[in-house]
This record gives C-alpha cells, structure tokens and sequence, in this order.
C-alpha cells in the first residue's frame, strides 16, 4: 500500500518546518495554557473527589458544638431536633504534652474516643497499632503526622498533665481523622505537627481527667439530606445554652474544612485566571504569525487558486497548520498537565492528611481543554483565513502595496529631530502598525504580572510576619489556661525562670449582632498599657484602650456593617452568658483573626466576675529558655502554650516549600511566554523587514547596528511592557488576596520593589536570550538575494 | 576575434570634453586615508599603502601611469547546487581605472552581476584576487568588507531597495550618518534633481525618482566607487535617461570610479569603455572614444 500525499499536504509538511522555530515556540506556550489548565482543574476534582470520599466514607459530622458541661442525658434531647441524623457527644481537651526530644512543649488536642465500628461520626482511620482497648486509661492513639514528625510510634509514650495530674501516656496506634485533615493548633494558620498533635482517648479516662463523669463537652452533629442547617444550629444552642455551651457552628468554619476548601478555592481562582492568560497569549502569537505567513505566500495562494483550488480548500490548508500547532501544544500541554496533576496532588496529600487519593483521568476535562486550545487557535486566525478565502487570484498575483509610510504626529516634535534615522526606523515601524504593537506589549507584560502574581508572596507574608509578630503579638510566650484564673496568677508566672514580662489577658465567646448581622468572635479583653500584645489602628500606631466600649477589627467592623459610634449586641456565651448593648469606639488593624477588644477590667465587669484571666502573654529570656519550657511542660493549669519563634519557624517552612514550588513553576511558564512573544515577534520582523535589513548590511551598516534596528522595537516594547506588566501584576495580586483573605488570616498587599526587580529580571533575561537567538540570523542574511528580487 | 583573455587593461582616459574635470586631488587624498584605514586599521594588506609611493600624493600629476582602482585577477566564481556545478566566474582579468565609467554588459547569466558583488565586497570568489588599489578583498573578513563597503563603495540596484519608512533625505542621512566625509544629504539629492521631493516617502515616489533617491544615497559619502546593476531595468526609456545622467554627472563632478551593468547596449555611449561579458568570461572590450552625453542616447 503506498500512501500519497496530496501536494497541498507536502506543502504544509514544508511550511511547518520552514516555521518549527515559530510553531515550538507558540505551541509551548498553548502548551502551558493547556497544562496548567488541566493540573489547576485536575488538582482542584482530585481533592474535592478525595474530601468527598473521605467525608462520606468516615462520616464526617455537619454541626459542632462546644460546650462547658452537658449531662450525657441532653443527647437524646440533641438527636430529636429536627433534620439531625445521628448525634456524637464527647470531649476534648487542650493539654501541654512532653514529648521525648523535644525541648519546647507540645500542645495536644485530646479528642475522646468510641468504637469506630458503631456507626458512629468523626471515625478515625487506624494506619498503625490498633484501636484503644476497653477501659485502658492510658493508652492513646495518636494523629500520623505527630507521630511521623516526632518519630513516635505504638510502645512508645509521651507525658501529658491531664488536669493537674501528670501522666505517662501509652501510645497503641497511629491514625487519621476527616476532622484533622489540616491540623491547626488554635491562633495559627499552617500546622506545626511536630509541636500539634491530635490525641484519641477512651471516654471514661477524659471524663475521670477532667471531671465530666456522666457528661461531655462537645458535640458533633450529622445532618439528614435537605435539614436546614441555621435551625440545627439554632436549636442546638437553644439546648446547650444552659450548659455553657458557646455557639453551634457548621462545617464551613471547621477550622481543618475550612482550610482544605479554601485551598480548593485558590485552585479553582487561578484556573480561572492563569490558563486563559496563556490562552490568549498563544492565539495572539498565532494570529501574528499566520499572517505573516499568507503575506509571504500571497502569489502562492493566488497560483493555487488559478490553478482551480478552491477557496475552501485553500483555506482549509491553512487552518490545517494552525490546528497542526494547536494540537502539539495540547498534546504536550495534556501530558504535561496530568504528569503536573500527579505531582500537585500527591503534594497535596502530604500537605493534607488524607488516608487514600483518587485520581483519575479525566477525559471530560482533557476535551473541555482541547475544546478552547482549539477554539481559541480558530477564533485567533479566522479573520486571516477569511481573508484568505476573498483574496482573488488576479490580487494575489500583483505584488502587494508596499507598506506606506506617512508623516505622522512624530514628525511633527522635536521629538524625532534628535534621533538617529535607525532609531527613526524602529519609531516609524511602531507606529505603522500601532495594534500589533499594544498586543505585543501586553503579551510580553504578562509574564511580567504572572510572575509577580507569585513571587509578591515571599515580600507579603515578611509584611504580615513584621506586622503580626513584631508590631502586635509581641510576646514570647501565649499561655491559655483551662480555666479562667485569678489574676494573682501573673505573680506565678512572673517567678518562672527568665520570665522578664508578664501581662494577662481575658478572652471570651461571644455572638455580636449589628442589625441583621451577626458574628461569633472572641471579646478580648487587654490591661490597660499592654506593651507586649498590643492593639494597632489602621495606620498601625498603638491604640489607647479606651476604659469603656469595644475596639473591633477592620474586617469585622465591615462585616457588621458598624462603624465607630454605632452600637451592637454583645451576647456573651460562657459564664453567666450577659446580653449588652455596647458601643463601638474604635477600630483596630489585624491580620491574624477578627475579634472586638475591650478593657480588661471593663469586661470583668462585664462577665459580673471578679477580676480574672484566660490566659497570659509572657516575656521571656531567651537564655533561659530550656528552664522555662521544663516548668512549662509540668504546670498543671496550663491548656496550651503557643511560642512565638515556632509559630514563625513553621510559618516560614511551609510558605518557603510551597512558594518555591510555586515560584519556580511560575518562573519556567512565564519563561515560555517571554520567550514566545520575543521569538516569534523578533521572527516576524525579521521576516518583514529581511529586505530592509540586508540593504543596510549592503550600504556598510555592522551587524550589530542592523541587530540594533532589528530589536529596537522590541526593546522598546518591553520597557514599556515592564511597568504596564506591573501594574496588572500589582492588580492580580488583589484580586488573588481577595479571594485568599480570609476571617482567619489576612495577608497584606505589599509588592515589594524586589519582587518586581525578579518579575523584570526573568522577563528581560528571557527575552534577551530569544532575541540573541533570532540576531544570529542577520549573519545569515543573504545579500546578494535581496539585490536580485522585487519585493 | 581574438582575445588575450590572460590580461585586460582599461588605462585612464584623459577626461575628454570641455565640463570634464580631472579627478580632484583633494578627494583622492581623502580616498587614499580610507584605503590605508581599511588596509591598516585591520592588518591585512601585507604592505599598506605608504603616501609616498603615491605619485599624486607627491606632488606630481601623471595622468596616465595612476594605479588602477580596482585589478581583477584570475577569478573564479563557482556555486555547487545540489552537487551540480555552475561556474559563473571563470578567470576573469580586469583592471579598472581610478575615475573611469566602465559599462558591462553580456547575456543573462554571464556573470556580470557576480562579477560587481564581489567588487562591492558583498561576495566572495572561489578562486583569484581582486585588489582594491592595494588592498586585497578577497582576503578581507566579513567585518573589514563591512567597512570597505561603509566607506568607499556607492550601490545603486534595479530595485531601489529603499528603506520605505524613511523619506527621502533620511535615507541619504542614513548613509551620511555613519560616512566619514559626507556632502550634506541635500546636497546629494541636488545632484539628482530631487530637491523638491525630500520629504517623501519611496511610496510617495514614482520608480525614476527612487532610484535617483538611490543614487543620491550611494554617492553622499563621496565614495571612490559606484557600482550600479541595472539601474534602469525596471524604468522606461525616458526616466532611464534622466537616471544615467545623475550617474554620469556624479563620475564627473567627482571622479567617481563606476561601473554599470546593463542590457542596454546603447548605455556604453556615454562609457569610457564597454566590457563584454559571456559564459563568466570577458569576451571583448571596447574603448570609447567619442563619449556622448546620457540624455543624447535613446532607446
Ligand atoms: N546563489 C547562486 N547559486 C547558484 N548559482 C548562482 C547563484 N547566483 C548566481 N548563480 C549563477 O551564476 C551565473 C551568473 O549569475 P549572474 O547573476 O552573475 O549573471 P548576470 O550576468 O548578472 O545575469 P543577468 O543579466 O540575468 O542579471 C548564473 O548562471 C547564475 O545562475
Ligand atoms: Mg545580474
């Protein structure tokens, strides 16, 4: 069997190597679009399909509730509200751990467990050791991550103070839970599982521990389909109010959910943003070059048609090309993006504790992506091929007009006076066709705002860290007491070794109502002069604390809709759980969770108790420290101690991993763009000015002054894509932190001028490189062909 | 006809006629400091030009001993496309005087334009020297035929090869710019007869007039050479005329040594001498004693 090929088809064959250069280089970049498309959407199902299956499979709860003490009768009364279908009552617990090895203490989240196999909610997922025997009171599993990272497993043990009575703690097994899937100690934003560990117990030897035999302190709800989720939670406070309980609250602000679909979010967010950017650069470049391209073959076309092709035919032959560019790009953009996908997920999943991972191929989302690779090359090019299909063979065959030059307003300012004519050359050719100019300058200015929209990170999370950590939260040490103390407790803590500073503060639950509006947040109420944790306004100076009134966070003044002199309803859920009106008097700035602050002793009076506190701010010596930690580790009132050095060690190590994955791909994609628009725009000049180019050399011009006038316009083109690329960069990167931001954390949008010296420096790097690689042609112009030939 | 094909020699005329000039001193002074920055500046002539071996240069004023501009010798230009060779060269002699209007002309594929292109320094041959005064092009680096090029050859082309985003006085400018003794851009358009049109662009020109926007860019450094090809090709008859007349009054006024392809045997009228070319060899060459002025041919 022999195969012909049409000689239509030898053509395309021939055309597309003549432009390999070109067509790589603009299906690199479709490539890119493609690829990204399809890890970012890719990643996004795969972890949305994993969540969902972990949720359903380990009967993740709906509703939780937080309460002091509930009799364990109240389930019954729980489990008949309407819509709920299934009730689990237990009790957790902050408690201080020492774990082997580690010098600072841990903070554990002490979790009670029952049988998994009742069908009960919140199952863990048993991945060493087994589950806890009946009735053993001091065996404990413990969450995979803590164990992984502190090399612990089943024999081992680790020391708790369990409600004043220091414990040895059996470790049985290893597990995970759909709760847990991103283990945040409490007041921190990127899990720390060396120093957080989740720790499951039996029941009965929390409830001994604690003091809740015949009770519980939490609750977690499973909803039936279709139960309205506001009136559980209604009804549920309804029945816990008289326990203590603080405020029902449904998955979406479950610390772990709230995490992981936040992040699904940002997946979702750059899907959106960052494939079409590549999209719509790669269909630029193939307009530009397409049409370049039937402009060299005019007469060609015109030959083909005398010859009796017909339009449609000769039409379709280029629409071949460009599909035939298209769909390498895919191909490699598909293979690229699942090989991405792969890697992104399994990332992920070390990231997110998760026990399995689904993911599967995705034919659909691979079709949608060829669907708009295709679409976008089509739509790019249609207006050429439809010029291609008007052009008449009698126009084809006359040689086009050639480009006409006009004086323009340049020629009018002393502007052009001063200008050498090569620079006049490059002036004139931008202005001539002043389009393809402003499409070139954008195309190049987005690698510029994808890098930024990056690498501005690095620079916006050291604002955040300087103004959390070193404005605000100043202290050494955050200590939170089980149970609010008297305030006499500061002298305790100011005996403990190298502790140099000590101020107390008192936090409680509280629904704030403003109108229709309404928040649970913390009331915090701060010393007057507090020096260590401090309050900032908006242009972040101190704040005075006024003595009576609440101080609230910028987000959640915006969220209530109040402002300064406004009043709302403080309805306070613990102790004796007071009802106020109360005014606002100012506003505070915040980056790390939103809040109302008072005066401490305003909100004892408040509370109707004597003066107490939840907990203490210390400042200590850094020398000392090992002392500290041992004394810290045994006290018995202690539910957590947070350490400032940790919080930003393990800040920084996450946000270093996942930014420089993140900045590096963004760097090599960028890269793929830069070097596309200046590879094919400096090919399209060549090929459009060659003739030009060559008579120069001709008259004695050097080949770096013909080099000069060859990438002038693109150099030119680039100082300007340079600040216009900043600028949407700078504009991406808010609507990036719009999305991210959050009640939880807000990261401030600072650019920081290095992040744009980087963003310019790959660009310009990129681009000089491309640009080298199309000089070395001038070398190759042929002089003596441009002489021979008419234009 | 019997040819000596080993060597031809085109001696100097006197300059015949009462508006023809000798060429000046001045300006063969100021060529002879460009040969010696081609030949010196580069190191590659053996043995640079020294002033005083110029009999000019010295003072006295032979009109007939002067060194040739250009000598041709033995070259040989071979293209092998696809294993199959063509030998558009093969031995040429020649020597062109310094001043002289040299007309070529022969059939299409003779050689003719080979032959100006490797004078021009845009190619190279195979085999044979070609020495400009003492300097040996064919021994030249691309960048040393670069700076030959720059500043003593003058390209006028059938196809104008304009720049066409700038106008006419820029296109001369560009050439005025990098040269080291330039007229003023004007003035060159002047010689052509083009003051009126400076500002427009070559779409703004008919054909006759870009081409002597060709010719005013060519000759506004002052070069010692002018090579034209087919500088009229593509004119009718009328604007042709008016082109050789610029030709010819720039060989005059400035002693521009030149050469001229054409097909259009009637040209060599106004030529100091024809060189016939045939199969990449000279077949003949034919002096011309009674020189007429370009606008008195017609064809
Ligand atoms: N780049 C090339 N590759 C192969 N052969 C070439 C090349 N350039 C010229 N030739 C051949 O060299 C020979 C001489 O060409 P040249 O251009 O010098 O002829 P010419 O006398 O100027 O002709 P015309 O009057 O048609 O311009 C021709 O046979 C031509 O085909
Ligand atoms: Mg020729």
């Amino acid at each position: 069997m022999t195969v012909t090929i049409s000689p239509l088809d030898r053509k395309l064959l021939r055309d597309l190597w003549h432009l390999r250069g070109q067509a790589i280089a603009i299906a690199l970049v479709l490539a890119a679009g493609v690829a990204l498309f399809v890890t970012l959407l890719g990643t996004m199902r795969s972890l949305g399909d994993t969540r969902d299956a972990y949720y359903e499979r380990y009967r993740f709860a709906d509703i939780f509730a937080p309460v002091k003490r509930a009799p364990n009768q109240l389930r019954v009364e729980l489990a008949r509200i309407h819509g709920v279908a299934a009730v689990q009552t237990r009790i957790f617990s902050g408690v201080t751990l020492d774990v082997p090895g580690l010098a600072e203490p841990a903070t554990g989240q002490l979790v009670s467990q029952v049988d998994p196999t009742t069908g009960s909610l919140n199952n863990i997922v048993l991945r060493s050791g087994r589950l806890l025997a009946p009735g053993a009171d001091d065996e404990v599993i413990i969450s995979n991550a803590f164990a992984d990272k502190n090399d612990l497993g089943p024999g081992d043990s680790i020391k708790a103070v369990l409600n004043g009575r220091r414990q040895q703690l059996r470790i049985v097994g290893t597990a995970l839970s759909p709760e847990f899937v991103y283990a945040l100690s409490p007041g921190t934003i990127v899990p720390d599982d060396r120093r957080f560990g989740i720790l499951w117990m039996n029941r009965d030897a929390l409830a001994a521990a604690f003091d809740l035999e015949g009770a519980f302190n939490a609750v977690a709800l499973k909803l039936q389909r279709g139960a309205s989720e506001p009136a559980v939670i209604a009804a549920v406070d309804r029945i816990l109010a008289p326990f203590g309980g603080t405020g029902a609250f449904a998955r979406q602000d479950q610390t772990s959910h709230f995490f992981l679909t936040g992040e699904l979010d940002q997946l979702a967010g750059f899907s959106r943003l960052i494939p079409p950017i590549f999209l719509a650069v790669a269909a630029f470049l193939l307009n530009i070059v397409v049409t370049r391209l039937i402009a060299t073959e005019r007469e060609q076309i015109g030959l083909l048609k005398a010859f009796g092709y017909s339009d449609i035919a000769v039409a379709t032959h280029y629409a071949k090309l460009v599909l035939a560019i298209t769909a390498a790009g895919i191909i490699v953009g598909l293979a690229a993006g699942t090989w991405l996908g792969l890697s992104m997920t399994s990332y992920y999943t070390r990231f997110f504790q998760f026990p399995f991972v689904y993911f599967r191929p995705q034919p659909d989302l691979f079709a949608f992506a060829t669907a708009i690779a295709v679409a976008a090359a089509l739509l790019a090019t249609a207006t050429t091929l439809r010029r291609i299909m008007r052009l008449t063979p009698a126009v084809a065959m006359s040689p086009p007009a050639p480009p006409s030059y006009r004086h323009s307003w340049l020629d009018h300012r002393s502007l052009i006076a001063w200008l050498g004519q090569p620079s006049r050359m490059i002036l004139r050719h931008i202005t001539r066709w002043p389009l393809r100019a402003a499409l070139t300058t954008i195309g190049l200015s987005m690698p510029v705002a994808v890098l930024i929209t990056s690498f501005f990170f690095f620079g916006a999370i050291e604002a955040f860290i300087d103004f959390h950590f070193d404005q605000t939260a100043r202290q050494d040490v955050t200590m939170t007491f089980f149970e609010p103390s008297q305030a006499d407790v500061r002298r305790t803590l100011a005996h403990l070794p190298g502790v140099l500073a000590v101020e107390g503060y008192r936090a409680v639950p509280a629904k704030l109502t403003s109108g229709t509006r309404q928040k649970r947040v913390a009331i915090t109420g701060y010393p007057q002069g507090a020096d260590l944790s401090r309050l900032l306004d908006g242009a972040l100076q101190p704040i005075t604390l006024p003595a009576e009134g609440l101080l609230l966070t910028t987000r959640l003044a915006d969220f209530l809709a109040a402002r300064p002199g406004d009043t709302v309803t403080v309805s306070v859920m613990e102790g004796r759980r007071p009802t106020r009106e109360m005014p606002v008097v100012g506003l505070i700035e915040s980056y790390l969770g939103i809040g109302a602050y008072m005066d401490l002793a305003a909100l004892n009076r408040l509370m109707l108790e004597g003066p107490v506190l939840s907990g203490a701010y210390l400042m200590t010596d850094a020398a000392e420290e090992e002392r500290l930690y041992r004394a810290l580790k045994d006290s018995p009132a202690v539910a957590g101690v947070a350490l400032r050095r940790t919080a930003l060690e393990s800040l920084r190590d996450t946000l270093a991993e996942n930014l420089l994955i993140s900045v590096t791909f963004t760097t090599a994609f960028a890269t793929i763009i830069a070097f596309g628009v200046v590879y094919n725009s400096a090919r399209i000049a060549l090929s459009e000015q060659g003739r030009e180019l060559a008579s120069l050399r001709v008259l004695g011009f050097t080949r770096g002054e013909v080099t000069y006038i060859l990438l002038g316009e693109l150099a030119i083109l680039i100082l300007v894509a340079l600040p216009i690329g900043s600028l949407i960069g700078y504009g991406l990167a808010a609507a990036i932190l719009h999305g991210l931001n959050n009640d939880l954390y807000r990261i401030p949008l600072v650019v920081t001028p290095a992040t744009y010296g980087y963003a310019w420096t790959v660009v310009v790097v990129a681009s000089l490189l491309s640009s080298l690689i199309v000089a070395r042609r001038i070398g190759q112009l042929d002089l003596i062909a441009v002489l021979k030939t008419r234009e | 006809m019997s040819i000596d094909p080993n060597r031809r020699r085109v001696s100097l005329c006197p300059p015949d006629g009462p508006n023809q000039q000798p060429p000046e001193l001045s300006h063969i002074n100021a060529f002879l400091r460009g040969a010696l920055r081609v030949s010196a500046a580069h190191g590659l002539n053996s043995r640079p030009i020294e002033a005083t071996e110029h009999p000019l240069v010295a003072g006295s004023q032979p009109q007939t001993e002067i060194a040739p501009a250009f000598r041709v010798r033995g070259l040989t230009k071979t293209y092998q496309t696809d294993g199959i060779a063509v030998h558009a060269l093969r031995g040429v002699d020649l020597d062109i005087a310094t001043g002289e209007l040299l007309v070529l002309v022969g059939p299409s594929g003779s050689g003719k334009s080979t032959l100006l292109n490797i004078l021009g320094g845009l190619d190279k041959p195979t085999e044979g020297d070609v020495f400009f005064h003492d300097a040996a092009l064919t021994r030249m680096t691309t960048s040393d035929l670069t700076t030959y090029r720059r500043h003593h050859v003058g390209f006028v082309f059938q196809f104008y090869n304009l720049i066409p985003s700038l106008t006419a006085v820029e296109n001369v400018r560009l050439v005025t710019e990098i040269a080291t003794d330039p007229m003023s851009p004007e003035d060159a358009l002047a010689m052509v007869d083009l003051t009126d049109r400076i500002d427009h662009f070559p779409s703004q020109l008919s054909g006759g007039e870009q081409q002597r926007v060709a010719i005013a860019r060519a000759i506004a450094k002052r070069p010692e050479v002018l090579l034209c090809d087919e500088p009229t090709g593509a004119l009718d008859s009328h604007t042709g005329i008016v082109v050789l007349e610029a030709i010819e009054r720039v060989n005059r006024e400035l002693g521009t040594t030149t050469a001229l392809i054409t097909h259009n045997a009637a040209i060599g009228m106004m030529a100091h001498a024809t060189v016939r070319f045939h199969d990449g060899k000279i077949a003949g060459i034919e002096r011309n004693p009674n020189r007429q002025p370009a606008n008195s041919i017609s064809w």
